[in-house]
Parts: C-alpha cells; sequence; structure tokens
C-alpha cells in the first residue's frame, strides 16, 4: 500500500559481476541497482547464486579459495574491487548477519564491543553508550540489559541473532547484508527479526537473502529473482508478486518449481 | 541355531572388559611393585636432601628441581615455537603450497627420530657449536662457559623433540574454532591477525594447554636426549642459571641402577625415584589437565 | 509500536470508513433530495460518485497487495476478504443512490405532489440500516448488525405496500403514472440499499464469529 513517492537513491550497484569457482561460472554478469534505505530481497531455489551474490557485496568470497572475479561492485559509486581498496575497511561499512547465529564464546558486552575495539577504541564510556545503542536498535537492549556480563551463548537463537545484529551495527555501517538471517528460527523470532528489519531501514540499507518467499513478500520493497546464476526479474516487490513479468518469476513464487 | 552375528556380537562385550582388565591388571602390578619396593625409603627427608655418601644414602631433591627446571624452560622454548608453526600452518598458508608442505614433511620426519639421535644432535649442534660460537664471541674462546652440556641445551634439545607433538594439537585446536567464528570477526572489519589474536587463539587455548601437557609428559620422561647435552651424575650445589648442569630424576634412575657401585644398597632409592618420577609426572599432568578444564568451562559457559 | 502488518489492516479500515461515509452522505442527500424536491441537491450526489467509484478501485488495490504481500490467515483473512466485499457492496449502494438523485430530479420536474406515501419511513429505516452496519464494522459490533438483518423483511414489506398502493393511486389517476413511477423506483432502489446494507452486516458477522448467516441459512435470532 506504501508508495515510493521519495526518490531513491542507488547505494550499491554491480555492473557484469560475473563469478567462477575455479572453472564452473556461479555468477552470469549481474548488473543490478540497490536503493539506499530500501530493504532488497533476492529469492531464489537453492543453488542460484543469491548467497554469493551477497557474498560478493562485502568481498566475503575473498576468503574461498579458487574464487575469481570479474566486473565492478559500485558502492556509492566507488568500485569494490578495484586493486586500491582496503577490504578491511570496505567490512566496516558493509557489514554482514549470517544464517546461523554467531556471536563469539565472550559475554554479551564483549560481543557487541568487538567492533569498536579492533577499531581502536579504548574509552569506556564510549564503549557503554555504542554498546547500549547498537542494542537498542537490535531491539534486544530491554532483554539483556541487567545480563551484559553473560555468555552470548546462554541467549537463545532469535536472542542471539538480534546480537549479531547488534555487533554489527555497532560499526556503524551503511549496509548491512543478511543472509537468510530468520532460516534457523521459531516462527515468533523470525517475526521479531523480520519487524527489526523494518525499523532499521530508516537508518541502513539492507540487502536479504532469503528461501522463504512470504518473507521476502513481506519484508522487502524490491525483490530480485535469481535462477542458475542469473539475474532473471528485478522489481519492486509489490508488482513482482502480484503481476511477475516473467514466467519463470510467476512458476518459482507460486511454487511450480524449486 | 541364530545367526553368526548375534553371537560375534555378544563376545564383544566380555572379550573387550577382559581386554580392559587385562590392562588395568597390568598397571597394578607395575605401580604396585614400585610402590612395595619404594614405600620404605620415601620420606619428607628423601625429598628434601641431597644425595650422600657415594649415592646410597641421602635424598633426591637436586634431580627433583632439575627435572622440573628441564620441563619448564623446555616449555617456555618449545610451545611458542610449535604455537607460532601450527598458526602459519592452518591460518596464513595457502593450502598445499611448497613451504606449507615441507614444513609438514619436515614435522612428520621430526616425530620419528630416536630420543638418543636428539641426544647426539643436541650435543653437536648446541653445545659444540652454539656453545663453541657464544663462547669465541663473549668469551674470546678463553673461558668455557657456553661449550658445555646445561639446562639451555637440554631444553632446547627436549623442546625440538616435542615440537611435532606441539604442533599436531595446536593445529588440531585451532582447526576445531568453527570458521563461523571467523568469518563474524572478518565481516566486522577486523583483520586476520586481529582475528587471530582475538578470536582464534582464545577459543584454542585448551588445545594449546593439551600440547603442551603432551610435550611436559614426554619430557619429564625421556632420558636420552639430556644425556649429552646436560644431565649430570651428581652435582654439589642447584643449578643457578641456564648455563648450569643439572641432575634429573630419569637420568638419577638410570645411572643408579646401571653405574652405581652398591646395586643392593641403592635399590629402595631407585625404586623410591622412580615412583617420585612417576608421581612429578602426574601432578604436572593433572595439574594442566585441571587448568585446562577451568578454561574450557569459562569459554563454554561463563 | 504496532506490527507493520497491523499498520497495514489499520490503513484499510480507514479507506472503508472513509468509503461509507461517503456512501451514507450520498443516501441521505439523494434521498432529501427527493423529499424536498431539491434538484441542485441531486446533481451533487451525482457528482460526488466519481469519488466513490475511485475509492473502490483503491481499495481492491489494496486488499490484493495485502493478500500477495502478508499472507493474512484467520480473523484477518477474514477481515480482508469481507472488506473487499463491503467494498463492492458500498459502491453500489452509491450507484443506487445516484439512481435516487436521478428519480428526484425528475419528480422535481414533473411532480406536483408530495411524495408521501411510505417513503419518509422506508428511508429512515434505510439510512438507520446503513448507519447500523457500518458502525457494526467499524466496532465489530455483532449485536448492531444482527438488529440490521431483522429490518430487512420490513423493508421489503413496505416496499411491495408502496408499490401496490402506488398501483392502485394509477389506476384511479392516470395522469399521474410518470410521477407514480419515480416513487416506485425510489422505493425499489431503497429496498436494494437496505439489501446491500445487510449483506454488509452479515459480512460483518462473518469476520467477527467466521458464522455465515447469509440467505438464512442460519437463523439469526439464534446466538
Amino acid at each position: 500500500m506504501m508508495t515510493l513517492t521519495v526518490k531513491m537513491t542507488t547505494k550499491v550497484a554491480t555492473h557484469g559481476l560475473n563469478l567462477f569457482y575455479g572453472e564452473k561460472q556461479a555468477l552470469h554478469s549481474i548488473s543490478l541497482d540497490i536503493p539506499a534505505h530500501r530493504v532488497t530481497a533476492f529469492i531464489g531455489p537453492s543453488g542460484c547464486g543469491k548467497s554469493t551474490f551477497l557474498r560478493s557485496l562485502n568481498r566475503m568470497n575473498d576468503l574461498i579459495q579458487n574464487v575469481r572475479t570479474e566486473g565492478q561492485v559500485l558502492l556509492d559509486g566507488m568500485n569494490i574491487y578495484a586493486d586500491d581498496i582496503d577490504v578491511v575497511e570496505l567490512r566496516k561499512r558493509v557489514g554482514m548477519i549470517f544464517q546461523k547465529s554467531n556471536p563469539f564464546p565472550k559475554s554479551i558486552y564483549e560481543n557487541v564491543a568487538y567492533g569498536p575495539k579492533i577499531n581502536g577504541m579504548q574509552n569506556r564510556a564510549a564503549l557503554d553508550e555504542i554498546v547500549e545503542t547498537s542494542l537498542r536498535r537490535a531491539a534486544l537492549w530491554d532483554e539483556v540489559k541487567d545480563e551484559l556480563k553473560k555468555s552470548a551463548l546462554s541467549l537463545s537463537g532469535g536472542q542471539q541473532q538480534r546480537l549479531c545484529i547488534a555487533r554489527a551495527l555497532a560499526v556503524n555501517p551503511d549496509v548491512l547484508l543478511m543472509d537468510e538471517p530468520a532460516s534457523a528460527l521459531d516462527p515468533i523470532a523470525t517475526g521479531k527479526i523480520e519487524e527489526l528489519i523494518f525499523e532499521l531501514k530508516d537508518k541502513y540499507t539492507i540487502v536479504i537473502v532469503t528461501h522463504n518467499m512470504q518473507q521476502a513478500a513481506r519484508v522487502s520493497d524490491l525483490t530480485a529473482f535469481f535462477y542458475l546464476g542469473e539475474l532473471i526479474e528485478f522489481g519492486k516487490t509489490k508488482s513482482l508478486f502480484t503481476t511477475p513479468e516473467k514466467k519463470q518469476t510467476e512458476d518459482y513464487i507460486t511454487g511450480r518449481f524449486g | 541355531m541364530k545367526p553368526l552375528r548375534f553371537t560375534l556380537g555378544k563376545m564383544v562385550v566380555p572379550i573387550s572388559a577382559f581386554a580392559s582388565f587385562g590392562v588395568i591388571l597390568i598397571v597394578i602390578i607395575v605401580m604396585g611393585t614400585i610402590l612395595a619396593g619404594g614405600w620404605s625409603t620415601l620420606s619428607w627427608e628423601f625429598l628434601t636432601a641431597t644425595p650422600s655418601e657415594g649415592m646410597t644414602k641421602g635424598g633426591i631433591f637436586p634431580s627433583i628441581v632439575g627435572t622440573v627446571l628441564l620441563v619448564l624452560t623446555m616449555s617456555i622454548a618449545g610451545v611458542p615455537i610449535g604455537t607460532i608453526t601450527a598458526l602459519y600452518l592452518s591460518e596464513y598458508s595457502t593450502k598445499g603450497s611448497y613451504l606449507s608442505r615441507g614444513i609438514r614433511f619436515a614435522v612428520n620426519t621430526l616425530a620419528g627420530v630416536p630420543a638418543i639421535v636428539f641426544g647426539l644432535f643436541g650435543l653437536g649442534f648446541f653445545v659444540q657449536f652454539v656453545g663453541g660460537g657464544l663462547d669465541s664471541i663473549f668469551a674470546d674462546g678463553i673461558q668455557v662457559k657456553w661449550s658445555q652440556p646445561n639446562i639451555l641445551w637440554a631444553s632446547l634439545t627436549m623442546a625440538i623433540l616435542t615440537l611435532p607433538v606441539v604442533i599436531v594439537s595446536v593445529e588440531e585446536a585451532i582447526k576445531a574454532v568453527p570458521q563461523e567464528l571467523r568469518a563474524a570477526s572478518l565481516a566486522l572489519g577486523a583483520t586476520q591477525w586481529q582475528t587471530i589474536w582475538k578470536v582464534v587463539l582464545p577459543n584454542s587455548l585448551t588445545g594449546i594447554l593439551t600440547g603442551a601437557i603432551l610435550a611436559v609428559s614426554r619430557g619429564a620422561g625421556e632420558v636420552a636426549p639430556i644425556l649429552f647435552t646436560g644431565a649430570a651424575y651428581f652435582l654439589p650445589e642447584l643449578p643457578s642459571g641456564l648455563s648450569d648442569q643439572f641432575m634429573e630424576l630419569g637420568y638419577h634412575i638410570y645411572i643408579m641402577s646401571t653405574q652405581s657401585t652398591n646395586v643392593e644398597a641403592t635399590e629402595g632409592i631407585q625404586y623410591a625415584t622412580t615412583l617420585v618420577l612417576l608421581l612429578l609426572t602426574f601432578v604436572l599432568n593433572f595439574s594442566a589437565i585441571f587448568v585446562r578444564s577451568r578454561l574450557r568451562s569459562r569459554v563454554t559457559r561463563a | 509500536m504496532q506490527r507493520h502488518f497491523e499498520q497495514e489492516i489499520e490503513k484499510l479500515k480507514t479507506l472503508l470508513i472513509k468509503m461509507s461515509s461517503l456512501a451514507e452522505d450520498a443516501i441521505a442527500k439523494s434521498i432529501r433530495a427527493m423529499l424536498e424536491k431539491q434538484p441542485s441537491i441531486a446533481q451533487q450526489v451525482v457528482d460526488q460518485d466519481t469519488a466513490i467509484n475511485l475509492m473502490e478501485v483503491e481499495i481492491d488495490q489494496a486488499v490484493v497487495d495485502l493478500l500477495a504481500l502478508q499472507q493474512p490467515v484467520a480473523t484477518d483473512l477474514r477481515f480482508i476478504l469481507a472488506a473487499s466485499k463491503i467494498n463492492n457492496d458500498l459502491e453500489r449502494i452509491g450507484d443506487h443512490a445516484v439512481n435516487i438523485a436521478e428519480s428526484a430530479r425528475k419528480f422535481s420536474e414533473i411532480s406536483t405532489i408530495e411524495p408521501v406515501v411510505d417513503i419518509p419511513q422506508m428511508s429512515q429505516i434505510t439510512k438507520a440500516m446503513l448507519r447500523d452496519s457500518i458502525d457494526g464494522f467499524i466496532h465489530s459490533n455483532t449485536a448492531l448488525c444482527l438488529a440490521v438483518l431483522k429490518n430487512d423483511d420490513l423493508i421489503d414489506e413496505l416496499n411491495k405496500k408502496v408499490v401496490n398502493e402506488l398501483v392502485e393511486a394509477i389506476r384511479k389517476n392516470p395522469k399521474m403514472v410518470e410521477e407514480a413511477l419515480e416513487i416506485i423506483r425510489v422505493s425499489r432502489n431503497l429496498e436494494r440499499v437496505a439489501d446491500l446494507a445487510t449483506n454488509i452486516a452479515e459480512e460483518v458477522i462473518f469476520i467477527r464469529e467466521a458464522r455465515v448467516v447469509k440467505h438464512h441459512l442460519e437463523d439469526p435470532k439464534k446466538k
């Protein structure tokens, strides 16, 4: 029902992105404009390349051996695959939340403070403030504010995932990449994460990979449909789910394949 | 007639029970013999006095001190080097590169070298070559300080001996740290070193300790490597520095049982020394295991 | 803070409330135009029908979006489906208001008599039914809606009575056939509006209690 009347600016753009695992080509010339302060969802069947594409937006694919990436990925107009780019700095601007929550085996406080600390922040008061702000933004503060010293592993699955979100927010990124953030969670916890995504898009640009189409429909402003490493269709979620342009898209979202 | 697999299945439990009891029985017999032979000689005085009257009376205090010093110095030298090597192999090197394959080959070979060979190596390399070199630089070849067997060379030799064990256990521990934790750290904008220092190492601490424990156990027991590199038969004083020789429990037992002037008189001492060595090993092991389990519970819960 | 989905449902509800007040207003004006012979008011009703039609399209789109994007179930689903039907009912009520307005205009031109018979009473009851069914929708008040269902039979009776009386009057005085026809038209349209109001009331009961009371499938007097 919400029409996007505010003009959208592009935050991340890819031009002809190709990715190879050794000889096998996993992404075929993906060109996509991801707008700022919106939620963009990537959907598609298993193995379609959506997670691989997501990881190429913060160069996490660099960690995998034998991966070769061609083409451009522009963050605010700058190609992140240029030779002079500091990957460590890039990852502070483009954060990532993983499918299975992976908090460090440290206290809740230390988890959230990890990012600022490795950036050199030592002032206790400043750290306290960042920890509180991040936990509030991740809708977790009220639940843990009296137990910040407790181990992060003592939290429930949904809380752990929100902790990971708080941890990512603590380094003040521009973009949040979420790789199936709720797939390991029960419906209540999933609902909380989805509500959180709504609240976050005010300040951040969010890209979410999900194998749950209904989630993409509920949560995102734009949706991209991937299949076998290609981008099949990309548009406003409302249009894609009511009147998809390509038959492949329609077949997928109606459950006729995949 | 029931099928064969049922019968075989039923036989497994009794057979393994029998084998286990057999092993326990052997341990009991050995321990029992040692205990029986050495119990009467064991006393507080025995543990704190030095040997006297040509080793037929007195205590083994210097040997205890020497053993402890040896093991400590060996760990200080060996564990960090082993850890760093394991870190390099698992975190920094490209899999399958010539360098990493070369290192692994060296480690595996080292593991198979007989202990006595280490002793000879220690003598030739550390005592004579390095020690001789040090003396000629610092003492103009006049004073003979470093080109002799001492704690330093013995510890370094033992450190090299136990290096494969340390490297393997530390590498296992590092590999056991889930990749997702590394991914989380890197995704937050940490460098690889920051990730290692703040996430990987703290989580593999228990494994590092395991490696150290294994090294210590070996170090306290091996006698061959220290034969030529530092152990002495009898010393009037305790070692005061790294360039001093030392007495050691394992070596003491060897000397006492083969070269003693009066084997019968020293029989009790031999048993008792063996007992002390065993107990020392146990104490070292258990205290390290204790520390490890404390760390483990802190990491997974607190 | 309300969930995003609940906010969307509220928006739909707001649109429907707005639409229903437009429809009520249209009926009220058209009846006034008839009873007071005011062609200018009749014209207003005709002009304002465009707004009602546009709203129907907007609400239809909102319903499609909600169904496609939010996968509603249970009460939410019943609400959205009922909202779709109520939307259509309200648009048709608007059309009937236009019909009544056109009859009013013609009547005011040609007629010299007052359209007494039972029209005033019918229009009172019909307006009340519409008001009550919409109130019942806004406040989820099924008691109010059940009351509406009872009045439907009454309106049917009144309609028949009006027709019969006017047929008699035409027989006695053939010259007034045109005026009488307009009055009959108004009566029929009012009867249809009453039917639509009854539909709305039935939808509201469906939303709240998941009971289907249409077509007298269930005796509405039983609770």
